[in-house]
């Protein structure tokens, strides 16, 4: 394995992340109970999605200055796994939601209604089909290096709506979403010492599982396309 | 030597399983068994988590040799 320490800091967080994150002590909240331990797993997914759509853009910008493909193979793949986090963290959002926010004297689906509206959800949902717009627009052109320029651009402007979506207009609106006054994950006075100390690492460990799978990725990418990167 | 790796883990393995059982009907509440037993899910989520590092790593090692013979038909 290629410079394999952050891969083995990979497994032993998440070791920790699974193990702490079940048995060690969280406050007695009403409605929510222990399924705030999902703070461990639904947030870190979007917090790994965010990162990994950073990395992203990060070399979408340098493939606009290098103009080399090696940065545009980068760039595709760290926003599929972005994409990858995000689908993720919708996904385990539907399960916590239907089990806190659903009206418990009737089915969740009777309070879909309800839920569906909430701000939080609907930026998310956009936020994620624009990066999915992404790879369809890819996909769509034949030239390599048209492909990898006009990709670089839409990568910037989805990153950039990013911060509407997710970041702004959810935290105007009313929502049943936590985090309205700022980013409560990350706010020391509203998550709990005791959730802190799994919580970090839990970040950590998740955002490198993505990286990692991320670079596998890449270096397949690499190597198929060789003969076009070094002619 | 993978496969005797396994196979040393299995038997390991079913070691521990009749420990167990041998320790069940004197005592009901081992480690296992105690705290609503959510200790048996923190076990089966760790060992779906340690299947998917073994994956992960394998791939990650057969990336590494292809990169590797890659570089020695080029040269």
């Amino acid at each position: 394995m290629k410079q394999w320490w952050w891969k083995i800091l990979c497994i032993l967080l998440l070791v920790y992340t699974v193990t702490g994150g079940f048995l060690l002590e969280v406050p007695a909240l009403p409605i929510i109970q222990e399924s705030i331990r999902n703070l461990y797993f639904h947030v870190c997914m979007w917090f790994g999605m965010m990162i990994l759509f950073t990395i992203s853009v990060v070399h979408a910008v340098r493939y606009l200055g290098n103009n080399r493909l090696r940065s545009d193979i980068l760039s595709r793949q760290y926003a599929v796994m972005g994409i990858v986090f995000g689908v993720l963290g919708y996904a385990t959002g539907i399960i916590w939601a239907s089990f806190t926010w659903a009206d418990p004297n009737s089915s969740t689906f009777a309070s879909f209604g309800a839920i569906a509206k909430d701000p939080k959800l609907i930026g998310a949902a956009i936020a994620l089909l624009i990066y999915f717009a992404y790879l369809v627009l890819r996909d769509s052109i034949n030239d390599i290096d048209k492909r990898a320029r006009v990709s670089a651009v839409y990568n910037i402007f989805a990153f950039a709506f990013l911060f509407p979506s997710i970041w702004i207009i959810p935290r105007l609106l009313e929502s049943l979403h936590p985090g309205g006054e700022g980013n409560p994950a990350l706010n020391p006075r509203d998550v709990d010492a005791r959730m802190r100390i799994v919580f970090y690492p839990a970040v950590i460990g998740w955002t490198l599982l993505g990286v990692w799978i991320a670079t596998l990725k890449i270096r397949l990418q690499l190597l198929k396309d060789k003969s076009v990167l070094e002619p | 030597m993978i496969k005797k790796c396994l196979l040393g883990l299995l038997s390991l393995c079913s070691a521990v399983i009749l420990f167990a059982q041998d320790n069940g009907q004197a005592q009901m509440a081992d480690t296992m068994r105690g705290s609503g037993k959510i200790y048996v899910v923190v076990a089966v989520v760790l060992a779906i988590l340690l299947g998917l590092f073994l994956y992960l790593v394998r791939l990650d090692r057969k990336i590494t040799k292809l990169e590797r013979d890659n570089r020695i038909i080029n040269s």
